[in-house]
């Protein structure tokens, strides 16, 4: 049975977290994620969840009460943006390489400087290696859907990271919409218990997390790591199947719309998905062969999957909500490419988006459509769409 | 239970032999009693730092008990989180055992790095007892400068040279920062007096909330002193009063040592070469600054302590 809401994509985030009623969360204030922490606080205060919530004095403690108390062995969540995580940075590779099944929800907002708290995918792309697992939603019902699915991935014994749901300031974290969630004991029976193998709350088999390793265990470590990344790709869609079976709604690495014949295909994360999908219907209706391709699953990176999925394609725009600095354009351009090199001949071609909350419009889509199509599209740099020149 | 020799040789040492500790080094004695002090089960973090570095090279732990290392600046922090989680498990029925929780940081990871994470942790009342292992330097990247530097005491990034006799700056009194949180135990001791620190420690655990101990621990390293005098230069510290022991339970200070006549400054500065400069004639005017400054630190806590301010 699931309940139908009107919830924010903040909401749906906390109604999530209330289901799943973490043993530990600690967390710190920042717009937009802050309001997702303040319904979980009601929650606590209401006395409907048994959760110990940490309110840290910063960031960076609230990812190390994190790592200590999942190392414990508690179920542990928290929620960030931007410069929030930005001051996690060090202890959220931590977390990974622990390996320890952290599930952090990030609201994505604009890095400083300047100082900007609207949407752009700066942030959680800063730690794009930091060994975490990311998931992007593009509404409020994903953002519900994947934050469950999260628990479920980061603490199958196969994989045992730390998973990253993320969903677009303002535009998803505070717009109202319909979400489908599931009955409370529905949601506790999918992600059922967390039992760790190694608790350090276990005093009768003390263990050291945390070592010092050097140069004749590091390497083999970071390996088994890079392994559990790879198996999480298996885990991940399997947990997607069942969640689908569960509600009807399945999850893969990435949503295909109206990809299969496309000629121009548009790829995306998140919110803007929708946007380019009321316009590839319009564009349809004119007889274009246009298609869009929303990536849900950015880490681990779903290569080979994508080729097979858009390589017929004959041209490709990659949309970046974040740039990349390095003279070239965006962060997720790069990884597509590499994805289709020698599988496809598609033009790759990336324009950056959308910066600082700034709008992506049908206009700009359309634009991009028809740059693809008039084999406008071999630029090697980045076009910033909607920028003043 | 009052802490005995003869039961104290039965206990299982929590830290074992085999640790890459240099010979001699005062902080892993400190930390042993620290550990040794301890009556139910306890759970460790540290913080980065040479007293990790030592016991925890993969695949080999020297630790005994549950022990984690999360980074520099956060063993408070990173507590905190255990400590919560062992709350919350407990609430559920799913941990029936009493653990206590100990961090352990060096000066760096606590009076420079890791103060805010110290200061949130205690604040937010977490049930642990924080332990700073006081070397005075930050001594695993090679002895640096730290917060807790003594004024005029060499160090790699504070060297003596033409222009300069060392650290500028007097240190920052951790001790009293830590006062000023109102937690319900807080003291300074040294591993020389091993019954008076082990007595501290079984005190704070008793307590239930955020306790600090700041211990003073020589690094003969660092220090520049035989490392057979590692316990002999700590207790010239708190005979000069540099480092008095002392304790503030609930609010009340309590003094825990007199030294029968106050010892000039300038004899425990003799006993380690990283003040050997201030020997010079040249330097006597610091010498009588420094000695001023611990003369009127010695008298204010006296006068805190409820002690007779002797002449
Ligand atoms: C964020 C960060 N900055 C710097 C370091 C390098 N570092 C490791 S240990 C250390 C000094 C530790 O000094 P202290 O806390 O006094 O402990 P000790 O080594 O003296 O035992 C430093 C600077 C680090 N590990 N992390
Ligand atoms: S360098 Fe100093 S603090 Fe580090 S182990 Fe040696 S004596 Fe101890």
């Amino acid at each position: 049975m699931q309940r139908i809401a009107a919830l924010t994509g903040n909401e749906a985030a906390a109604e999530a977290m209330r289901q799943i009623e973490p043993d530990v969360v600690a967390a710190y204030p920042i717009t937009p994620q802050t309001e997702l922490m303040q319904k979980f606080a009601q929650f606590v205060a209401d006395g409907i969840v048994k959760t110990e919530v940490v309110l840290v004095e910063s960031e960076h403690s609230a990812m190390s009460a994190c790592v200590g108390a999942c190392a414990a062995g508690a179920r542990v969540m928290t929620a960030t943006s931007s410069q929030g995580l930005a001051l996690m940075w060090e202890i959220v590779y931590i977390a990974a390489s622990t390996r320890l099944p952290i599930v952090m929800t990030v609201v994505n907002r604009a890095l400083s400087a300047p100082i900007n708290i609207h949407c752009d995918h700066s942030d959680s792309m800063g730690c794009r290696d930091s060994g975490w697992i990311q998931l992007y939603s593009e509404n409020p019902q994903e953002v519900y859907d994947n934050v469950v699915q999260a628990v479920r991935i980061a603490e199958h014994p196969d994989v045992l990271l730390p998973v990253m749901p993320t969903l677009d300031g303002f535009i998803i974290s505070h717009t109202l919409e319909r979400v489908e969630t599931l009955a409370d004991d529905a949601v506790k029976k999918f992600i059922g218990e967390w039992r760790p193998a190694y608790p350090l709350l276990d005093v009768d088999h003390p263990i050291t997390f945390g070592a010092l390793d050097l140069q004749d265990y590091y390497f083999e470590h970071k390996k088994q790591q890079a392994e559990a990344m790879t198996r999480a790709k298996e885990v991940i869609l399997a947990i997607g199947k069942e969640y689908g079976k569960l509600t009807g709604r399945g999850y893969g690495f990435f949503d295909e719309y109206r990809t299969d014949d496309a000629e121009y295909i548009i790829l995306c994360l998140g919110s803007a998905a929708g946007t380019v999908k009321s316009v590839v219907d319009e564009l349809r209706n004119r007889g274009r062969k246009v298609g869009v391709l929303k990536l849900r699953v950015f880490r681990p990176f779903p290569d080979g999957e994508l080729a097979r999925a858009i390589g017929h394609a004959r041209a490709i725009a990659v949309l970046d909500r974040a740039e990349g600095f390095n003279a070239v354009g965006g962060p997720l351009a790069p990884e597509v490419k590499s994805a289709l090199y020698k599988k496809s001949d598609a033009d790759v071609c990336n324009y950056v988006y959308g910066l600082g909350g700034r709008d992506l419009s049908p206009v700009m889509i359309r634009s991009v459509f028809d740059d693809l199509a008039e084999g406008r599209a071999d630029a090697r740099q980045a076009i910033h769409l909607g920028v003043r020149e | 239970m009052a802490i005995n020799l003869k039961e104290l040789s039965k206990k299982p040492i929590p830290i074992s032999p085999g640790h890459r500790a240099c010979a001699g080094c005062g902080s892993i004695i400190t930390i042993k009693l620290v550990l040794m002090a301890a009556e139910d089960p306890i759970v460790c973090a540290c913080a980065t730092g040479c007293m990790e570095v030592v016991t925890t090279i993969y695949p080999y732990t020297a630790w005994r008990v549950p022990f984690m290392h999360n980074a520099f600046e956060n063993a408070a922090a990173t507590m905190s989180g255990i400590e919560s989680a062992y709350r919350s498990l407990k609430k559920q029925g799913r941990i029936g055992k009493n653990i206590k929780f100990i961090a352990f940081g060096g000066d760096g990871g606590t009076y420079d790095i890791g103060l805010q994470s110290l200061s949130g942790a205690m604040e937010r009342g977490h049930d642990m007892l924080y332990v700073c292992y006081d070397n005075e330097a930050y001594m695993n990247t090679g002895i640096q400068r730290s917060g807790s530097t003594p004024m005029c005491a060499a160090t790699s990034t504070s060297p003596v040279g033409k222009a300069a006799q060392g650290k500028k700056q007097y240190p920052k009194d951790l001790t009293r920062i830590m006062a000023a949180h109102r937690i319900p135990y807080i003291a300074q001791a040294s591993p020389h007096r091993w019954l008076d620190l082990m007595t501290k420690v079984q005190k704070a655990l008793r307590i239930e909330g955020p306790k600090f101990i700041n211990a003073l621990s020589s690094c003969h390293r660092g220090w520049r002193v035989p490392m057979s005098n590692s316990l002999e230069v700590c207790r010239m510290a708190v005979e000069t009063c540099y480092w008095p022991l002392f304790e503030i339970e609930n609010g009340v200070w309590k003094l825990n040592y007199r030294p029968k006549t106050k010892v000039p400054i300038i004899e425990w500065f003799k006993t380690q070469k990283r003040f050997q400069h201030l020997l010079k004639p040249e330097n006597a005017p610091a010498v009588a600054e420094i000695q001023a400054d611990v003369d009127r630190r010695w008298s204010e806590l006296l006068q805190l302590c409820g002690e007779k301010i002797a002449p």
